[in-house]
């Protein structure tokens, strides 16, 4: 039996009282709850306080540069095909550095799931705008506040049609836990946007605030629903819904390539015959 | 020389010239000749002026030449632009509607010969029948390219072929142009350069390819995704070049040998990849294949212009292997030894390929794929303690490499400074015990150098030092001026880096005058040579202006060429 403890526990170089603790306990258990153990898992991350979460947890990790972590995975994921890939940073490096990335994932569909620290600042560079900070964000950066609107990812994922996109609340951790063990167990590439408080940094964005606007989608709520998946992506402001917000049935990007069916690539033999006969139709 | 023909079909990119050129050269290989090919074209699809060109004969032959025997103008404007070029004897076919009043001229009806969108097969014909190749070659030149997929296009094309070889039997003779040699084996493979790499990673055991679409690499990508389902290898067209070497890393980690392949203006986007392969120490072998620069330069041309900036790509310091493969051969020999230094030394590898060298094809013999020793990623666990330490510090720099999923091992890789374990240091202590093991692997990488190799005597009076694709023009150049009693030799680099003087100072020192010929306006690897060995070659040719270089282009150089001043 997989138990939290063989996830192990170590120090951090996170603020006390910072979202990315839930978020790591709720991954954790998520990961028991699934029945993985540490290396059946590979996680993927970018640059950031929250690409260091994989640091922080016992499993196989690449941690690689900023904005990144997705193609990593996917090449990781196409390399193994057995293998639990989850990437996991913050909104900055997802969906700033990496927005190009994100996109393109989304559209792959690689079984992988994607777990967004989305606390809607940079942390680890004390507190710049970050693309889903809200518009009128004032730094030291954004002296004015941040011109830009406010990137709203899950309704982007929605939008694209994604197979499987949520939203979490890194503080409500069973909550989460089980979003991120449904993104797992989801057959295709699944996004998990978790908000998440910075204590140092976001004075807008506070537990306070959070806990005055989130709510979680009523039981009744059907994520196979395209067009109200829309309305309820969009809905973010006074009232933001947590919970599966679309998610659909896809064929897997990985299904296309016949010799994936054998399992990592690693160890499959190199076929002397086949590049014989090859060689043969240059002649 | 041998003697040689040169032949030079010109047209609109769409006429189709393309397809000609590759059947007769194809048909020419099955008769028992060799063959140089090699193409211009521009950066557009449909119109510009695009030239196949072939040179035939006993060979072997190395580089284009630019003097034409036998020119096939698919347009007025190839007759405009090539005139000049015509050797006093040379035929020229072109279409009765514009065909010149010029000495030689074959003015063909096409019209009469089949339907406008067949001319190409109606130039194939006649120029078959010119040539004397069996009638037999071309047809089934013909057979294989169409496929048994389309037996009417067959039979339509097969007419056409007939009838202008009919055609060429009643109205062209006495021109004199008899090929000589045509005992050569039937079965060799006609390959251009990106074909040979793209084979050649596969039988170097490739399973994984990312790519973003760059001329002129575009190609290498393409002729492994032919293959790729036979040969059990996944590829991807990423959505930037960023993301494509990222993901080769990432399968490259999970166990996949990989490769990326692009050209000058994606590469500095992979740069940060680059980088990042070093400091994980995950292998990956990054084919650029060069054009002119700076920015997007001339898209569809040649130039050896980004050694520099290969060799010095990725932000701080790291070991790397640079291969720059000068023949066809060499490209498929080469790239599989790149991937399997890569493997071995846990690093980034380079193959510094150009348009030149892409699009030249020549006929080898049949690879012996028995011979081929794919490359196996990582090591098997074991007894490997655990936890086991990804980086764990060695004397040679190479820790054991584990595969992540493969056994209960966790595998931890880190692209911020790492302690064994894999997991974020910043203590100085451990960056520097890293930093000097990852250097280490310098040494194993020198232990594997290619050295370069010298063609003819130590000691003559000139010797010519050239790296990459320059290799076929300059053999040509030097067996030239040792036709003419001259002592001259030369000296090729397929590997530029890292770079062993004991291999090549002493040769470099025995020789009169040392020539440096290659591809870019500064004199980049001579530069090199000079940091590396202390030695100043005496005399530089260059070439920038997207065209390569020919045995004629470094003749008529060498005669103009002023010695230069110490320090380049």
């Amino acid at each position: 039996m997989i138990s939290v403890e063989d996830y192990g526990k170590y120090e951090t170089a996170w603020c006390p009282g910072c979202g990315n603790f839930g978020i790591l306990n709720s991954l954790k258990k998520a990961l028991v709850a699934c029945g993985l153990a540490p290396h059946q898992v590979l996680l993927v991350s970018g640059i950031g306080q929250a690409a260091k979460t994989p640091h922080y947890l016992k499993a196989n990790v690449f941690n690689g540069l900023h904005g990144r972590s997705l193609p990593v995975a996917i090449g990781a994921k196409l390399a193994n095909p057995e293998l639990t890939v989850i990437a996991e940073s913050g909104d900055g490096c997802m969906y700033g550095e990496g927005g190009n990335h994100f996109l393109a994932a989304l559209r792959r569909n690689v079984d992988l799931t994607i777990l967004a620290h989305d606390n809607r600042v940079y942390g680890l560079t004390k507190g710049q705008a970050s693309p889903t900070s809200e518009k009128g964000f004032v730094t030291k950066a954004q002296p004015h506040g941040a011109f830009a609107a406010t990137f709203n990812p899950v309704a982007v994922a929605v939008t694209m049609g994604a197979s499987f996109v949520a939203r979490g609340y890194a503080g409500l951790p069973e909550h989460l836990a089980g979003l991120i063990a449904q993104a797992i167990n989801h057959r295709g590439t699944a996004l998990v946007d978790i908000l998440q408080p910075c204590v140092s940094f976001n004075k807008v964005n506070t537990y306070t605030w959070y806990k005055e606007h989130c709510y979680t989608l009523a039981e009744d709520y059907d994520p196979r629903n395209h067009a109200q998946a829309i309305a309820t992506a969009l809905e973010f402001g006074e009232r933001i819904p947590l919970g599966v917000i679309y998610k659909k049935e896809e064929a897997l990007f990985e299904d296309q390539f016949p010799v994936l069916q054998n399992g990592p690539l690693a160890g499959q033999e190199v076929s002397r015959e086949g590049l014989r006969q090859i060689m043969q139709g240059y002649l | 020389m041998p003697p040689d023909i040169h032949l030079l079909i010109g047209g609109e990119a769409g006429q189709g010239l393309v397809t000609i050129g590759q059947l007769l050269s194809k048909a020419l290989v099955r008769a028992g000749y060799e063959v140089f090919v090699s193409q211009s074209y521009h950066s557009r699809i449909r119109g510009g002026h695009n030239t196949f060109s072939i040179r035939l004969g006993a060979g072997p032959f190395f580089a284009p030449r630019e003097s034409i025997d036998i020119l096939v103008a698919l347009n007025a404007e190839t007759v405009d632009i090539h005139r000049g070029q015509l050797n006093g004897q040379a035929l020229l076919i072109a279409d009765a509607s514009f065909a010149p009043n010029l000495p030689g001229t074959i003015s063909v009806p096409f019209v009469e010969l089949g339907p406008e969108h067949l001319w190409n097969t109606a130039a194939l014909g006649l120029l078959g029948k010119i040539l004397e190749l069996p009638f037999d070659a071309l047809y089934q030149a013909v057979e294989a390219a169409l496929g048994k997929k389309h037996p009417e296009t067959l039979v339509e094309n097969k007419g056409v072929l007939e009838k202008s070889w009919e055609w060429a039997a009643a109205h062209v003779s006495g021109h004199g142009f008899i090929l000589t040699g045509g005992a050569l084996a039937a079965d060799r493979l006609l390959l251009n350069g990106n074909q040979a790499i793209a084979l050649g990673a596969l039988a170097g055991g490739l399973k994984f390819c990312a790519f973003y679409p760059m001329t002129p690499a575009t190609s290498i990508v393409l002729e492994l995704i032919v293959h790729a389902e036979t040969m059990g290898c996944v590829f991807e067209q990423a959505e930037d070049e960023i993301g494509a070497i990222n993901m080769a890393i990432g399968a490259s980690f999970a166990g996949a040998p990989s490769m990326v392949a692009t050209s000058g203006g994606g590469f500095a986007l992979m740069a940060e990849g680059v980088s990042l392969a070093a400091m994980t120490e995950t292998p990956v072998l990054i084919a650029v294949a060069q054009r002119p620069g700076p920015a997007t330069g001339m898209p569809t041309r040649t130039e050896q212009g980004d050694l520099e900036f290969v060799l010095h790509a990725g932000h701080g310091e790291f070991p790397r292997a640079i291969f720059a493969p000068g023949s066809i051969e060499s490209c498929f020999h080469l790239t599989q030894k790149a991937l399997a230094v890569a493997e071995r030394s846990q690093s980034p590898v380079f193959l510094l390929t150009d348009q030149f060298l892409a699009d030249s094809a020549r006929p080898v013999v049949l690879f012996d794929t028995a011979a081929s020793s794919p490359v196996v990623a990582g090591i098997e666990p074991g007894d490997m303690p655990i936890p086991y330490q990804r980086y764990r510090l060695t004397e040679n720099g190479l820790s054991p490499r584990l595969l992540p999923g493969l056994s209960t091992h966790l595998v931890v890789a880190d692209s911020d400074e790492h302690d064994e374990d894999g997991h974020i240091s910043e203590d100085h202590g451990v960056r520097i015990a890293m930093m000097e093991k990852r250097l280490r692997k310098i040494e194993l990488l020198k232990q594997e150098v290619v050295a370069p190799t010298l063609a003819g005597e130590k000691g003559t009076d000139i010797l010519f030092v050239n790296w990459g694709s320059s290799q076929g023009p300059v053999l040509e150049a030097a067996a030239s001026l040792r036709g003419q009693g001259k002592s001259v030799a030369s000296l090729h680099f397929s590997q530029v880096w890292p770079l062993v003087p004991p291999q090549f100072l002493d040769i470099l020192q025995a020789a009169g005058e040392v020539v440096c010929v290659e591809g870019n306006a500064t004199g980049q690897f001579a530069r090199l040579i000079q940091r590396e060995a202390g030695f100043v070659m005496n005399r530089r040719i260059a070439r920038y202006d997207g065209l390569p270089f020919t045995a004629r282009y470094i003749l008529d150089s060498l005669e103009t060429t002023v010695s230069l001043e110490a320090g380049i």
